[in-house]
């Protein structure tokens, strides 16, 4: 089986425009999906993928209008089910490069069943979640990923139900490969989604996206220049966890399996905590990162190998095959226990 | 009953001659009933019997031993004639304790044959099956009944003295002691089941021996106890030439996908959640990688239906089984299909409802669920098999009108059929219709939505197929275009091309047969497994000169081009059906007819006896008729 992932170079000089289909794109202005789409067809050619094996899978939402706005194979299925589909697809079609599009409401609240399974299954595909805390299409309500107390128009006294973490849900159903990137940062974005392209197994990218008509600068602290370089750990695999202005640098430290934030200059450089993109265990710490104590990681958080699903099946069927031949049905109908009349 | 005496061949026993037996093998959920009721199936199979099997046990998987609720049945009607049904009233009933005597005695014939486990009556079964006293020492039960007392797990103990096998194993082993008994009693043979027990317990010689000295000395029992006084013997029924093999509904839809596999050479993405009745299909399919039958158990009824749309997008044949409680899970998924009009097929195979009501027992309660159980305009194309081998031809025929009309498929198997069995001639695959799968690969002119003049279908594309990258999804379409579209003239055209196209699949269905006169006073419509019954109940009608017809429908949806004619042919119309009135209800809507319901909801197929009272009920309301003149 030929993984597409696995291309190196482009068959065709493919550039951003060859992935924009000829729909127009009917998000409200100034919506963040706009910068992810952009970015998504930017770093399409990287991929080195023929575009008509290339898939984008998505379920309902705003940011399950994606596919219509790429040109490549799409399919705007129903609400929560895109994994489940993309799934069924991959069994039938391992050829083909899949991408699962889906949101904080889509993913986590109808569809957390079959999230949690492709990512458990470890399916190859890339899925993108658009986290902007709230339901857009719906026009308002709280989403699973809002904060406790949340104020909307189906809770008119805040929210009672606590968020769930993205990243961790993933990192709990198993995920081999975890990010997460910001909307305002287009070659941060680019690069996290083409790295979770090009994994072997299910690619888990959560994207902080901005709902510019029903959450505003929810993920503000991350868009202000001010309030970034506090609140932003970018993650370098090999480098220490590092974030703060120059002239005040933090850091993390782990004291047992409980970090810390330290001033640098205050601690020996050796007792930094080192990020480590293969090491699970420390995953999920950064995974529970969170306001106000901690800063807020950015990139990938886990990136481990994995048996694949669909692959292990379809190995199965060679194996079937390759061990007694392919089906014969004329074979198998005067087999076992049969008897003859007139 | 025919019966003629005749010296027994083997034995020293009279040997009569009957032309049919209806034998029902009851016991604990524990005793192997399901087992024991198979091997016979076979054993009269092997004799040239024709028969129908009727296995009906309880939804616990290890009910409480002795209990009511913990019964498990296996029966069967075979014989020299042709068998429609398992049979109504038991010609012999073996009860392996005092709850199976409790739960199925009622279903005795009056001098039947009963065959009881004497080893079980003892006070803790009596108790748990609501005996006060033992029903054995009641003189009534042998003066009502042929009553014979066994000591089956005394001697079935005595048998496999010696082995070096505990208490609790060899116990295990009556079943076959029980079935070698009744295999003397109808003559047949019991290679069959010593070379099943040859390759079940291969692994282990003196299990292997074990159950082969149980079943022999059952055998050997009937001979020589002069407890059995004659035995019976059936003869071969006179059936198509041809070989034969026994055939379960559910096996039957598992090989009609591999049939299609094997004709359309795409591989079958098989989603399923486990679901009573469906389950075994899935189990069957595991076993079919060979024929690229890639099965997935999927996280739930959803994941399973989205699974299989994801597959059929993907350009490869898209199926799922599962139940009344699954369809219902399932029905936003079908609409999907509905709207992306992608060929998939779904099984559902019915069982006692609402809700999770009764799972391991039938129904013909979900027909307007499959007509019509989802969101606004959903028309759909459904099928119904009659037997458990006509559910090998459906299974195929689905695939063939999914792929042809690009449309989901609903397939309405149920609970009897699926564990039911029938002698079935095996076809020639060569002589199944063609599955033409043509993917679209050229761009010119090319649109997702532009279709196909005689079919209505729009082109099935293979993502990869360079030149025809597009998107498709749940919203409405633009004809032809497939851009979404909110356009009230197009919705409104949309709508109805979506029916059109699945009204033209009546183009595919053959001329519908009537059985018995074209036309008259009376003809019984019905439809799925409830075939048997109905044929029964008509052809005896009509030995005695009734003047009945009856028709069968296997297509719901659409229905035969040529049913409203046949329908005005007669003055009134019998629908039997174990639901409320369904099928009957779609009648009346679609054809204007005063068509009549006989319904029974029992979890249970129809008995033949009971729709021939419902005949000669319709028959002879001579107002009615005289009406109707």
């Amino acid at each position: 089986m030929s993984d597409p992932a696995g291309v190196a170079e482009a068959p065709r000089n493919y550039t951003k425009k060859d992935f924009e289909s000829d729909q127009d794109v009917r998000w409200c202005p100034g919506c963040g999906d706009y910068a992810i789409l952009s970015a998504a067809q930017k770093m399409m050619p990287d991929l080195g993928i023929p575009r008509e094996d290339i898939v984008f899978i998505s379920g309902i939402g705003c940011s399950s209008r994606f596919p219509y706005y790429m040109n490549t194979y799409g399919f705007h299925t129903i609400h929560g089910r895109a994994p489940a589909i993309a799934t069924g697809l991959r069994l039938a079609r391992p050829d083909l490069k899949v991408f699962v599009v889906t949101g904080d409401g889509d993913g986590l609240s109808i569809g957390g069943n079959h999230l949690l399974h492709v990512i458990r299954r470890n399916v190859n595909v890339t899925v993108l979640l658009f986290n902007n805390k709230v339901y857009g299409l719906t026009k308002g309500q709280y989403s699973p990923t809002s904060e406790l107390g949340k104020v909307t128009k189906s809770t008119p006294m805040g929210s009672a139900d606590r968020p769930v973490s993205p990243c961790a849900f993933a990192l709990g159903a198993g995920a081999t490969f975890v990010a997460r990137t910001v909307d305002r940062n287009i070659a941060h974005m680019e690069e996290t989604i083409k790295r979770a392209a090009r994994h072997h197994g299910a690619g888990f990218v959560e994207i902080l996206q901005n709902c510019n008509v029903y959450n505003d600068l929810a993920w503000n602290i991350l868009y202000d220049r001010e309030s970034k370089i506090t609140h932003e750990l970018k993650l370098e695999h090999g480098k220490p966890l590092l974030f703060g202005p120059v002239d005040d640098r933090h850091g993390l430290v782990l004291e047992g399996a409980k970090p810390r934030v330290v001033k640098v200059r205050e601690v020996p450089e050796s007792t930094l905590w080192v990020h480590d993109e293969t090491d699970p265990w420390k995953a999920h710490i950064l995974a529970q990162l969170a306001e106000p104590d901690f800063p807020i990681p950015i990139g990938v958080l886990q990136r481990v190998e994995g048996p694949v699903y669909e692959e292990l099946l379809l190995e199965q069927e060679r194996k079937a095959i390759a061990d007694r031949g392919p089906g014969d049905l004329a074979a198998l109908l005067v087999s076992g226990d049969t008897w003859r009349i007139g | 009953m025919g019966e003629t005496v005749a010296p027994a061949v083997a034995v020293q026993k009279q040997r009569r001659q009957l032309d049919r037996a209806v034998v029902r093998f009851a016991g604990d959920s524990g005793d192997g009933m399901q087992v024991t009721g198979e091997q016979f199936t076979i054993e009269a199979a092997w004799a040239g019997a024709d028969l129908a099997t009727l296995p009906n046990f309880p939804a616990e998987i290890r009910a409480p031993a002795g209990t009511l609720f913990g019964v498990s049945s296996f029966q069967l009607q075979f014989g020299s004639c042709r068998i429609y049904t398992p049979g109504d009233r038991l010609d012999c009933l073996v009860a392996m304790n005092p709850a199976a005597l409790k739960v199925h005695v009622g279903d005795l014939k009056e001098g039947g044959l009963l065959i009881v486990n004497t080893d079980t009556f003892e006070k803790k079964n009596l108790d748990r099956a609501g005996y006060p006293a033992n029903p054995l020492d009641d003189p009534a039960l042998a003066q009502r009944y042929r009553l014979h007392k066994v000591g089956i797990t005394r001697l079935t103990m005595e048998a496999l003295e010696g082995l070096p096998l505990n208490i609790r194993e060899k116990e295990r082993c009556k079943n076959f002691f029980a079935l070698g008994l009744v295999s003397w009693i109808y003559t047949r043979p019991i290679e069959p089941t010593l070379s099943w027990i040859a390759k079940r317990f291969g692994k282990s010689e003196t299990l292997a021996d074990a159950n082969i000295r149980a079943l022999k000395a059952g055998f050997h029992f009937g001979e020589t106890a002069e407890l059995f006084t004659e035995c019976y013997g059936i003869e071969p029924a006179e059936m198509a030439p041809g070989l034969y093999r026994s055939m379960t509904g559910n096996r039957a839809l598992a090989w009609g996908l591999l049939a299609a596999a094997e004709r359309t050479k795409l591989s079958v993405v098989y989603g399923a959640y486990p679901i009573t009745p469906a389950s075994d299909i899935l189990h069957e399919l595991s076993h079919y990688k060979r024929f690229r039958i890639r099965t997935m158990q999927a996280e739930d009824e959803i994941a399973a239906v989205g699974a299989v749309i994801g597959a059929a997008f993907g350009g490869a044949i898209g199926v799922c089984a599962t139940s009344g409680p699954g369809m219902a899970l399932k029905a936003e998924g079908i609409n999907l299909a509905v709207m992306a009009e992608l060929p998939i097929v779904v099984f559902d195979i019915q069982r006692g409802g609402p809700s999770t009501g009764l799972p391991t027992k039938t129904e013909q309660a979900d027909l307007l669920q499959a007509l019509y159980g989802r969101n606004s305009e959903s028309p759909v194309v459904v099928l119904a098999p009659m037997t458990p081998g006509d559910c090998f031809f459906i299974a195929y025929e689905a695939i063939r009108i999914a792929v042809k009309y690009m449309v989901p498929v609903i397939v309405l198997s149920d609970g009897f059929l699926a564990n039911g069995a029938e002698p079935w001639l095996i076809p020639d695959p060569k002589t199944l219709p063609d599955i033409p799968v043509n993917f679209r690969t050229d761009p010119a002119g090319f649109f997702p939505y532009v279709r196909d003049e005689a079919t209505l279908a729009r082109p099935w594309v293979r993502p990869g197929t360079p030149g025809l990258e597009h998107r498709i999804g749940g919203l409405e379409k633009e004809h032809i275009t497939g851009n979404v579209s909110y356009d009230a003239e197009n919705h409104d055209l949309m709508v109805r091309l979506r029916a059109e196209k699945v009204r033209r699949v009546a183009q595919e269905i053959p001329p519908t047969t009537v059985y018995g006169p074209a036309m008259g006073d009376l003809l019984v419509v019905g439809w799925g497994s409830s075939y048997g019954t109905i044929t029964a109940a008509v052809e005896a009608a009509q030995q005695e000169g009734k003047p009945v017809a009856s028709l069968h429908l296997r297509y719901m949806n659409p229905l035969p081009p040529d049913l409203g004619q046949i329908l005005r042919q007669y003055r009134r119309i019998l629908v039997p059906e174990v639901n409320s009135g369904q099928l009957v209800r779609v009648i009346r809507a679609e054809y204007l007819v005063d068509a009549v319901g006989f319904n029974r909801v029992r979890g249970l197929p129809l008995q033949t006896q009971e729709v021939r009272e419902a005949i000669d009920q319709m028959l002879e309301d001579k107002q009615m008729l005289e009406d109707k003149r």
